[in-house]
């Protein structure tokens, strides 16, 4: 009686242990499906400028005949572009309330060194996306990436068409790339590890979509201005607008 | 195993010889892709992508790739080449043979400057598999540019450290120099008596151990630098990339100063032997005494003390006053003086001769004919204001390689070739060697002489894509020939290499003295044994007795007595 | 053909130096060379003729040391006088024109000081790699760098002056010919060197006024 008593004893443990482990992986497989989720709701928006915007300062781009021949009018510089007072060029994210992990997109993301200035200006780019970086003019120009949490690199492309990819793998927003042969060459980017941000076009407006329900917090970042954040919660299938004013200065 | 870790200096000797060859063979490669990216600009190579993936993506040459070659190019074959096959390999080998001792003074000393050197490369190669690849400052190093993590990464700071171990090495081995050939004289083996290539090396030794200490000051200055935060060269005010650095009280000038206090010496370091070399073998082959012994002597002592007082004109137009540019001017035109007092002692010395080309006296005449060049250039970029048009063109460049390559490396070539017999008991192939020769000669002439016309047409060094100026777009031509030249050259090294190799194993047999000569190694068997003499060796007259009247051989040993022997 | 051009009040006797230096050290060239060859050729080992048993000539070795020492002390002397004139404060030009030049990787930076004839006003006119100067007149060039070293290099003008960073350095020079130059980095400073260009003007005084004017009009 004795030994049957252990080995039922034993078997019922084996069974409990074998549940145990079962509902567990179950419940990390459902949990694993709750991760990445996209849902149906939108913040959208405008970024305004309060206030005059400083003069545009024009590019000494006859510090480099190739740069000089591609463009007939003057170039601007690229710091402050507020048509209207609508601000463009600011990174408009989901900074805080996104849950899970999101898969990393293959596609890459284009920074396109073109008329000597960078296209885009200002962008993002999510953690292991590739960034690809392109020499479309018959000059040199180096890549000089600046994180403070990433690593740098400092890349020359002497010849059109020459194409370097660069990855990040940490999140940092502001990331700073400049080109040393034309000292007006900048260009930021925002590091994400989620797809949920977008920066704003030249009537100063963005949309986010694609959030699950929830409370989030938006930041907007400007390479003068700064950053101002605000909180949002947005049901399934809402479009809730959000507007951010930073003052001129 | 005692053979690796041996305390031999002849071991020894033939260590440093087998890895300095060995590196160079390396420098050279790396010479071979600079002088690619030269002849045909942004073009590409390939197979280089699986090389080096960073440096030639597509197989086309990015600028720091090429910034990182020259540097290596450069600090390899000055520090791992020229300098341990010269002073280490021929000082070790030669030094307590040619005074007549059975080995150094010190020779765990010895063996432990030997080890530094293989450790103090793999620190420095190292640089081409750390990230931002190996030191790319030139092999000058000037700071901000060499100083700052900012702007250069780990391979800066790999070379630095490995140039002061390599330092460290060079100092140990001149400790023993000198105390050898002060103490360790044979009876009889007067200063007056020792050979030339004595006289050089002791000259060399000397200006090593005053000079190599100030380097190592000024590597550990610009490593506290680039790791510490200090600021020994680097200025307040700087703006890298935009960001104000917090660096304050250092200046970039006194590295320069203190780096070319070493440097300028040391190029007296890479000469100095490869002229006593030649002054060993022009009177063995000319069948005469050296014409000027005592000139040719003092001369090597006095180019190594005004050696000392030159180092600036490497910086006339450094911002530094111009007083200064006066002062050096004149110590740097005075050099010249020892300088041609020995070329033309080495004319006398054929004059009159019974001239035997044999491989070695080929090296040694070929060293004579290119070195005057490189000497002869000098005197433009002494002058001050035609310095201000040439300092960083080609010119210098010119100037360098046909110093360092047509002067230190022939002589290297005539060391080895003279001397390959009594290292290894079996003579090289004279056939190979004499095609070695020509063909280096002729091939190293294509690729260097027009340099000296690229640096008056105004080409400056260190450029990786010339044609960006449009002053310089017609040089494309000749830059292409000078790399065809290069390739050419280096291939014509593997004639040396398998004449080297080969003989080792099936070369005739070297008797004591197949080269009838007379200095004290030409005494013992060919290789000599641990402790190198077999009986007591007592000198009797000068090193270079050759054709002495009234007797039956043209030569006279040094341990022979003789009455119509020089004293 | 050598040579570029000579596009300032002092190459052409820089130029005079250096053709100077050619024919000395041509001669020894030659000289040297020559007798290499000869007596490798003439005194080839013969049977029967032995070499001659000499350890060297005291007077033969004087002449060769106090001939060539003389030479270079001439030469000394020649690159002295130039150098004085070129590079010494009190040789500077009165009156020059100013213009300042602020080295950093990979541009430089040119600024003129204005009809205020100040330097750090609001009148001052800067451009990046466009450097105009005015034929005739001296210019005195003042040279700066923000980051590495770097070398300000006109090979028409036989100029060249280090940019060095809490260095104030100077180079005066005065353009003779009109036409267009250009400036390359002398002095290794990353991966850009190889492309710091800038671009040399050099024209009548009038048309260099009227330069500033409209490059400052154009800001």
């Amino acid at each position: 009686m004795k030994a049957l008593h252990k080995k039922s004893l034993s078997f019922a443990v084996s069974l409990l242990v074998l549940a145990l482990a079962t509902g567990w992986a179950l419940a990390a497989g459902t949990a694993t499906e709750a991760k990445a989720a996209t849902g149906t709701a939108t913040v959208s928006g405008t970024v305004t400028l309060g206030g005059p915007a400083p003069a545009a300062e024009k590019i000494k781009m006859a510090a480099d005949p190739v740069c000089l021949q591609q463009h007939k009018e003057p170039v601007m510089n690229e710091m402050v572009v507020a048509n209207g007072g609508k601000l463009q060029n600011v990174i408009v994210y989901v900074k805080d309330g996104v849950k899970g992990a999101y898969p990393t997109p293959t596609t890459p993301v284009v920074i396109n060194q073109e008329g000597c200035t960078y296209h885009p200006h200002v962008f993002a780019i999510q953690v292991g996306q590739p960034l690809e970086i392109l020499n479309s003019d018959s000059t040199l120009h180096n890549i000089n990436a600046q994180p403070k949490l990433n690593k740098r690199f400092n890349i020359a492309q002497p010849m059109k068409g020459m194409k370097t990819v660069k990855t990040f793998d940490q999140v940092e927003v502001g990331v700073p790339f400049k080109c040393n042969v034309h000292p007006w060459m900048n260009a930021y980017a925002a590091v994400l590890n989620h797809p949920f941000f977008g920066v704003t076009d030249s009537s100063g407006s963005f949309s986010v979509s694609g959030l699950p329900a929830g409370t989030y917090t938006i930041e907007a970042w400007h390479e003068k201005y700064g950053t101002q954040t605000q909180s949002v919660t947005v049901a399934d299938g809402e479009t809730k607008q959000v507007s951010f004013t930073f003052k001129a200065s | 195993m005692s053979k690796i870790f041996s305390t031999d200096h002849k071991v020894i000797g033939i260590q440093f010889l087998i890895s300095s060859l060995l590196l160079m063979v390396v420098g050279g490669l790396l010479a071979m892709l600079m002088r690619w990216q030269l002849g045909w600009p942004g073009t590409s190579l390939p197979w280089m992508e699986k090389i080096a993936p960073a440096g030639m993506p597509g197989g086309v040459m990015v600028p720091e790739y090429y910034n990182m070659l020259f540097t290596m190019h450069g600090s390899i074959m000055i520090f791992f080449g020229i300098i341990p096959l010269l002073v280490g390999a021929f000082g070790n080998y030669l030094i307590p043979l040619k005074v007549g001792a059975p080995d150094m003074a010190f020779p765990r000393l010895n063996m432990l400057s030997f080890w530094m050197f293989p450790v103090a490369a793999a620190i420095v190669l190292t640089g081409f598999f750390v990230e931002g690849g190996a030191a790319a400052a030139g092999w000058t190093a000037y700071p901000p540019l060499s100083g700052l993590k900012e702007t250069l990464g780990a391979g800066q700071t790999l070379w630095a450290a490995g140039v002061v171990v390599l330092g460290f090495s060079s100092i140990f081995g001149a400790v023993n120099y000198v105390a050898t050939i002060i103490n360790l004289r044979a009876p009889g083996m007067h200063f007056h008596r020792l050979p030339i290539s004595v006289w050089a090396l002791f000259t060399t030794a000397v200006l090593t151990l005053l000079a190599t200490p100030v380097l190592a000051s000024a590597l550990i200055l610009l490593l506290l630098d680039r790791t510490l935060g200090t600021s020994f060269f680097l200025p307040a005010g700087m703006i890298v990339d935009g960001n104000a650095l917090a660096h304050a009280g250092g200046q970039p000038l006194l590295w320069q100063h203190l780096f070319w206090f070493y440097s300028h010496p040391a190029v007296y370091i890479m000469i100095l032997p490869a002229m006593g070399f030649v002054s060993d073998i022009l009177p063995t082959f000319a069948r005469k005494p050296i014409f000027g012994y005592h000139a040719i002597a003092y001369s090597a002592v006095a180019i190594g003390a005004v050696g000392f007082l030159v180092w600036a004109h490497h910086m006339f137009q450094s911002g530094m006053n111009p007083m200064l540019g006066t002062s050096f001017m004149i110590s740097t035109m005075l050099v010249a003086v020892p300088t041609g007092i020995k070329v033309f002692s080495w004319l006398g010395t054929l004059w009159r001769g019974s001239i035997r080309l044999t491989t070695p006296m080929l090296h040694a005449l070929g060293f004579i004919s290119m070195f005057i060049i490189g000497g002869l250039t000098g005197i433009f970029l002494a002058a001050t204001p035609v310095d201000m048009f040439m300092h960083d063109t080609y010119f210098v460049v010119g100037h360098l390689h046909y110093v360092l390559f047509g002067g230190s490396l022939f002589g290297a070539f005539a060391g080895i070739t003279f001397w390959y017999p009594k290292m290894f008991g079996r003579r090289l192939n004279e056939r190979l060697g004499k095609i070695h020769f020509w063909l280096t000669l002729f091939f190293f002439n294509i690729v260097m002489f027009p340099m000296f016309v690229l640096g008056l047409g105004g080409m400056p060094r260190r450029i990786y894509d010339y044609t960006q100026y449009a002053g310089l777009v017609h040089f494309t031509g000749l830059n292409r020939i000078m790399s065809i030249g290069a390739f050419c050259l280096m291939a014509s090294q593997l004639i040396f290499a398998v004449n080297f190799f080969l003989s080792m194993f099936k070369g005739e047999k070297a008797g004591e003295n197949p080269w009838q000569a007379t200095t004290l190694e030409w005494t013992t068997s060919s290789p000599p044994p641990h402790g190198n003499f077999t009986a007591p060796v007592t000198v009797h007259c000068g090193p270079y007795e050759y054709s002495v009247p009234g007797e039956s051989k043209d030569w006279h040993l040094q341990t022979e007595k003789g009455s119509n022997a020089h004293p | 053909m050598l040579l570029p051009e000579s596009a300032s009040s002092y190459s052409a006797q820089i130029d005079q130096l250096f053709w100077t230096i050619l024919w000395i050290t041509g001669f020894f060239f030659f000289l040297v060379q020559g007798a290499l060859l000869v007596f490798v050729l003439k005194y080839h080992h013969k049977k029967n003729r032995k070499a001659q048993y000499i350890h060297g000539n005291t007077l033969v070795e004087v002449v060769w040391t106090v001939i060539p020492a003389l030479i270079l002390l001439g030469l000394t002397f020649a690159s002295q006088k130039l150098w004085v004139e070129i590079r010494y404060p009190k040789a500077a030009p009165a009156t020059p024109v100013q213009v300042q030049i602020l080295a950093e990787q990979f541009a430089w930076n040119i600024r003129y000081p204005g009809p205020d004839g100040q330097f750090g006003t609001a009148d001052d006119i800067s451009t990046i790699n466009q450097l105009h100067l005015p034929l005739g007149q001296p210019v005195m060039v003042n040279i700066n760098s923000k980051d590495v070293i770097h070398s300000f290099f006109v090979p028409e003008f036989r100029v060249k002056q280090d940019a060095v960073p809490g260095l104030a350095t100077h180079i005066w020079l005065e353009p003779t010919k009109q036409g267009h130059y250009e400036i390359r980095c002398a002095e290794l400073c990353g991966l850009g060197h190889y492309r710091m260009k800038g671009f040399v003007t050099t024209e009548p005084p009038a048309d260099f006024q009227k330069w500033l004017t409209e490059t400052k009009t154009n800001e």
